[in-house]
């Protein structure tokens, strides 16, 4: 365990860590890091970045498909890598040890939770019950026999994420590296984790490696931060620092596509999208997506720069190493400060205009085998032309059958769905061409919501055939232009999906539906599956619909933060009951009901500010 | 991600037999209930369909057996004898409510020498033949399906894999009478060390003379053993990749702790299917093999009283057969139930 | 970056080509026993059903592969034998098909109170042995190669219209699915256009299995008497017939073996090839 006489020395360095495919193509390049005693270094990248590749590779573990190409991690004074198995087995536990990212798959089916933490600590040499209580206790479980013998399914995902933590713990490793631990909780869940984490860390002094896409959580609990991006660091700093005054643009881009409900602001998204392992360029990795990008950044890829003990990083002597703002960018100086976005006007005004669709008691079920059960129970509200309204909750909250309702794919059981004046029949069959025109739909994930045997092209042109009866020619011609209102290029017409990203695919999906002139967009969770830099831009996207052609909008989200930036209205649904509902403003400042209150106060935000926890 | 947060209540009812508190309690118990009835219905609805198909035949079971030349008053004194002469839903109840007694009716063949046999008393013997086959098959295709099929997986992507999945290949790829054809070439023509034509006398168990279980049994394995092996590998690879076989490594824990109780355990549950596919092949493998070597087992009953148009047999037998083969997937659903703790207990 | 629609179409071409080993040698296999079945009659040196020497005369340069148990010539015998295994498997495995993918798609798509009967009824016949149920199907249907066919293609319409509705359900709560049903086109047009391309691969692997599955139902068959008659010229039947010359002149019931295991064999390995080829 970390003694005091050894502060100041790293626990943990990484050294010039490669990582490749097996076809030689690197996932992670010349990584550096340390780690000091007790405490937390935060490693935030997006989808691809190489940030679960790097962390397994922290246990020297290569992942599946990849290859620990060269490098040094070093624990404790110990090497790891060039280790045989037998002996990086008695290092792992020992000296550093692993939360998986989603414990339900991680946890055996077939043992007594019980007997999994045996397992660990056996694997030391370290036996008893007494032992595999108290670390049940160290995580805030239930430490009695009764619990020891459940097994992984009788448990809550909390639960379940907390046993992956306590059999991390079983050996006392200095250092534990924790993958996304939070993903796939729901918001309250996920808060709770993370305040177990932050007190094993004050009270056992272990140090922490914490990897996540989700910058605002990692923000909550990390001293140090490294920002990864197409399997480099680019960033590195204090906490504070580097999200008061992040010096490489994308950094700054991250910070500025964060949508934050407590101070919402208009998001300033990121341009292009990230390169696969394949296509990265020699140079600066974000050179292709970055505004202050010049003929060096192209040739060769910068060095990381040391720019000293950052201002906000205080004065205490825990900055010797640990202190300094490393950044891999040539024009560092030249990024500016973080702005916040323009001040969100108020579309308070658009619920004056008439209501292009209104729903009435709408009471929806599903029939189960033995059973039926509600999903949905006197639902009411309306969504004017060119506002966007916001149905928030948790998974199993009933929004996404509502929005089924809406758009025919289900039969409601009460209630009237009234779009431009008329009511609307509940089967799509009954319904005009025009009705169906009206009213359109976009799906939660974008990997399976465009025809793989079909190129973009085609996809985009059939709505207007069908709802609009143009001729096969008028309906290509339109391609383009649908193409460019979702802010991507032409050419992409005769791709198939599998050559896209999942933001471009989702851009699609949204043109797809656009292509039939709809009055109203139904939105379900679009963004859930994406980055949040992608997430900005999908965002910004349908902002400008909604001004440029009066579409109305019905968001669909479980995420706090997203309606904050982009809804004028929300209801909060809760057991497919509205339990609140009102102006978006109004709703994120007063919460009124219970359930609202308790949503809004564990939707992470980012802690800006040093020892800003919530 | 579909996952239900924890603490919403949970909306799922359940049907009206769960509540009750013993079969809530005791899922296997319910699900044994269960599985046994749709079993129960689902032979009844064979059981039309298998007397429907054994009745519409073109000529009747009497004329088959006294032949063309049978005169008008012999015919009709054996089809009353027979029960032929009353309407096909009263012969269907008699013959149902029969099988239930254990009544399997009388054979035609029996008939056919004037007197009358009991279609149990032909086959009753039968039945124990094959039996033994079937079990001295089934013994050797499970040790090797599970030892191969294991072992390669372990060693997935390697020589001795590819060794394996090749060897079991050619074998498993050919109709069982190939197989035997060419085993009967080799062990009768060529080597002449066994029987070509498994005879047991009536009365003596076939286990008196094992050779000619030999034959028989070779092909049944060398057909089997092969697919049986890639479908216990299929299971042990899939729990090899799972998730907690990685976290398991990562938490050093031994390897052979690893295989045993991270993969080999979770790996049970499709090899429980494996060994019931097999038991169910082995009902139409045993037609061929007994048919091929001449073994007097029900397999090559059925396929006689096939060709001699023997309805009330062929009706009996076929039952017999499927109510063995839903026996079997009941039996291994019930232990697939117990091998998993999930099913076994239940949701918290 | 070469154009991404010239990636996509020598894909399809080369997947004409297996991509492993063993698949090459499956497609080389099959191709020669398809060739032998097809046009073999035209090589054959004598009429396939003339008593030419002694029941089980051994090979010799008349009779290459000598003689049958009725004396006559197993080569050209050999040569004529094929064609029946390759038109009638075919034959069952096509109506198998047909009728498999209509239940399949009706039942995986409409989820109507359709789906659950025609379910039930899969799931009861798929509760009983293949060859149990083709037998009695056979005999139901009278004796001869006819009713065989027929009853090889109802024994394995179950499990087609199964992988069929399996299909068919994951793919009928796809986005692009249900984006065409809210745009209100017609079930045909949704089958057609958004279901059946992306599950035609899974199929294409399924249907090479079936083939394989009907040359052994109908074979076994044919084997145990029940199928085709004497004295037609079929691989499987001379297996049975010969099988008392195992000592005489085993080549009469083993080359026609042979053949009939080459070609199950180089169904398998393609078809393994083709199932690896999606992951």
């Amino acid at each position: 365990m970390s003694g005091p006489a050894a502060h100041g020395a790293p626990i943990l360095t990484v050294r010039d860590l490669r990582i490749q495919t097996a076809a030689g193509a690197e996932i992670v390049g010349g990584v550096d890091l340390a780690l000091e005693h007790g405490q937390t270094l935060g490693i935030v990248g997006e989808s691809g970045s190489g940030k679960t590749t790097m962390a397994l590779a922290l246990l020297g573990y290569a992942a599946r498909g990849a290859r620990i190409a060269g490098g040094e991690v070093e624990v404790d004074g110990e090497s790891l890598l060039g280790l045989s198995e037998g002996a990086l087995r008695e290092v792992r536990g020992r000296l550093i040890s692993y939360v998986p990212q989603d414990a339900g798959q991680a946890l055996n089916p077939s043992l007594r939770i019980g007997a999994s933490i045996g397992d660990v600590i056996r694997a030391r040499g370290v036996e008893g019950t007494s032992r595999i209580r108290g670390l049940l206790a160290a995580v805030d479980l239930p430490n009695t026999d009764a619990f020891a013998r459940r097994l992984p399914h009788q448990l809550s995902g909390g639960q379940q994420q907390r046993v992956t933590i306590a059999m991390a713990l079983g050996c006392e490793p200095p250092v534990v590296v924790m993958d996304e631990p939070t993903t796939g909780l729901d918001v309250v869940t996920q808060q709770s984790v993370l305040r177990e984490v932050r007190r094993l860390r004050q009270e056992r002094g272990v140090s922490i490696v914490y990897v996540s896409h989700d910058l605002a959580v990692v923000s909550q609990i990390a001293d140090r931060m490294a920002v990864m991006y197409a399997g480099r660091v680019v960033e590195e700093g204090p906490t504070a620092d580097l999200l008061n005054n992040p010096r490489h643009p994308y950094t700054k881009g991250l910070i500025q596509s964060i949508p934050n409900h407590r101070q919402p602001t208009a998001l300033v998204p990121m341009e292009g999208t990230a390169l696969g392992v394949e296509d990265r360029p020699t140079g600066c990795p974000f050179a292709p997506r970055c505004p202050q990008r010049t003929d060096a950044c192209v040739e060769a890829l910068p060095e990381l720069i040391d720019l000293g003990p950052g201002p906000g990083s205080g004065t205490g002597p825990d900055l010797a190493p640990g202190g300094r703002h490393l950044v891999r960018c040539l024009h560092h100086a030249a990024t500016p400060p973080v702005e916040a976005g323009p001040a969100l006007g108020s579309h308070e005004a658009a619920a004056a205009r008439a209501a292009a669709l209104s729903v009435t008691g709408l009471r929806a079920t599903h029939r189960g085998r033995a059973e039926t059960v509600v999903a949905a129970e006197d639902i009411t509200f309306d969504v004017a032309a060119g506002e966007c309204v916001a149905l928030v909750g948790e998974s199993g909250s009933g929004k996404s059958t509502i929005a089924r309702c809406l758009v025919g794919l289900h039969r409601p059981e009460a209630g009237t769905i009234t779009l431009a004046g008329t009511e609307l029949a509940d089967r799509i069959r009954k319904r005009t061409v025009e009705q169906r025109r009206g009213i359109q739909y976009v799906f939660q994930n974008p990997f399976q919501s465009l025809n793989p045997r079909r190129r973009i092209g085609e996809d985009l042109a059939r709505p207007g055939r069908v709802l609009r009866g143009l001729s096969a020619a008028d309906a290509r011609a339109e391609v383009p232009a649908l193409l460019e209102r979702v802010r991507l290029p032409a050419r992409l017409a005769d791709r198939f999906p599998h050559q896209l990203s999942g933001g471009e695919r989702q851009r699609v999906a949204i043109a797809r539906a656009l292509a039939a002139r709809p009055d109203v967009l139904v939105c379900d969770e679009v963004t859930s599956a994406l980055d949040v830099s992608v997430q900005a831009a999908i965002i910004e996207v349908l902002a400008s619909l909604r001004a440029d052609l009066g579409v109305a909008v019905l968001l669909i989200t479980h995420d706090i933060g997203v309606v904050a930036v982009a809804a004028d209205r929300v209801l909060v649904l809760e057991h497919g009951l509205v339990c609140e509902s009102g102006p978006t403003g109004q709703i994120l400042r007063a919460p009124q009901h219970p359930y609202t209150r308790r949503l809004i106060a564990a939707a992470p935000t980012l802690a800006r500010h040093p020892g800003g926890e919530p | 991600m579909s996952r239900r947060p924890p603490g919403s209540p949970s909306r799922t009812a359940h049907g009206p037999l769960t509540r009750s508190g013993f079969l809530s309690s005791h899922p296997l118990a319910l699900m044994a209930i269960r599985r046994v009835a749709a079993g129960v219905v689902t032979l009844l609805i064979l059981s039309v369909l298998v007397f429907a198909a054994a009745s519409v035949l073109p000529g009747d079971a009497a004329s088959a057996i006294l032949g063309k030349q049978a005169t008008g008053q012999a015919l009709a004194d054996l089809r009353h004898r027979m029960g032929l002469d009353q309407s096909i839903p009263v012969q269907y109840w008699h013959w149902l409510t029969g099988l239930l007694h254990g009544d399997l009716g009388d054979s035609a063949a029996g008939f056919a020498s004037g007197g009358q046999v009991s279609v149990w008393s032909q086959v009753s013997g039968k039945l124990g033949d094959s039996a033994v086959l079937a079990l001295c098959a089934f013994v050797p295709i499970a040790v090797v399906s599970v030892l191969l099929g294991v072992y390669s997986a372990l060693r997935a992507g390697r020589w001795q894999d590819h060794l394996i999945s090749v060897t079991t290949l050619v074998p498993s790829a050919l109709p069982e009478f190939v197989l035997g054809t060419v085993l009967l070439a080799v062990f009768f023509g060529w080597l002449d060390v066994l029987p070509p034509v498994s005879v047991v006398a009536p009365g003596s168990s076939p286990l008196a003379t094992p050779s000619v279980l030999v034959l028989p049994v070779l092909t049944l394995v060398g057909v089997t053993a092969g697919p049986a092996a890639r479908m216990v590998r299929a299971g042990m690879l899939e729990a090899l990749g799972a998730d907690t076989v990685a976290v398991a490594r990562l938490n050093g824990i031994a390897e052979g702790r690893v295989v045993r109780r991270y993969a080999l355990r979770n790996a049970i549950a499709p090899s429980i299917q494996v060994f019931a596919l097999v038991a169910q092949y082995l009902v139409g493998g045993l037609l061929i093999v007994e048919y091929l070597f001449g073994y007097p087992g029900i397999g090559k009953e059925l396929v006689d009283a096939v060709s001699i148009h023997d309805n009330a047999e062929v009706q009996s037998v076929t039952m017999l057969l499927a109510a063995f083969y839903i026996a079997t997937t009941i039996v291994a659903d019930l232990a697939v139930m117990v091998a998993v703790p999930k099913l076994r207990t239940g949701a918290a | 970056m070469s154009s991404p629609t010239t990636r996509v179409t020598t894909r399809a071409m080369t997947r004409v080509i297996p991509r492993t080993v063993s698949g090459r040698v499956g497609l080389a296999l099959l191709l020669l026993v398809v060739l032998i079945a097809l046009t073999g009659t035209w090589f054959a040196p004598h009429d396939p059903n003339r008593t030419l020497a002694a029941p089980y005369t051994p090979p010799s340069g008349r009779l290459p592969l000598g003689a049958d148990f009725l004396g006559r010539d197993v080569l050209s015998r050999v040569l004529s034998g094929g064609r029946s295994v390759l038109l009638y498997s075919g034959l069952a495995t096509l109506l198998a098909y047909a009728g498999g993918l209509t239940i399949g798609l009706v039942a995986g798509y409409s989820r109507s109170w359709l789906d659950s009967v025609l379910m039930r009824v899969v799931d009861v016949l798929l509760s009983f042995p293949a060859l149990v149920f083709l037998l009695l199907l056979a005999t139901a249907a009278g004796r001869g190669i006819g009713s065989v066919v027929i009853a090889s293609a109802v024994v394995q319409l179950p499990p087609i219209a199964r992988i069929v509705k399996t299909a068919a359900l994951e793919q009928s709560v796809r986005g692009y699915v249900e984006a065409a049903v809210a745009r209100g086109e017609s079930t045909f047009s949704v089958l057609r256009r958004e279901i059946l391309p992306n599950i035609s691969r899974t199929l294409a692997a399924d249907i090479g299995l079936r083939f394989t599955w009907s040359v052994l139902l109908i074979a076994s068959v044919n084997f145990l008497g029940l199928g085709l008659q004497p004295p037609a010229a079929d691989w499987g039947l001379m297996v049975s017939e010969n099988r008392g010359g195992a000592a005489l002149n085993p080549s009469a019931m083993l080359i026609p073996a042979a053949l009939l295991g080459v070609l199950t064999l180089a169904i398998n390995l393609l078809g393994d090839d083709m199932s690896g080829g999606d992951r």
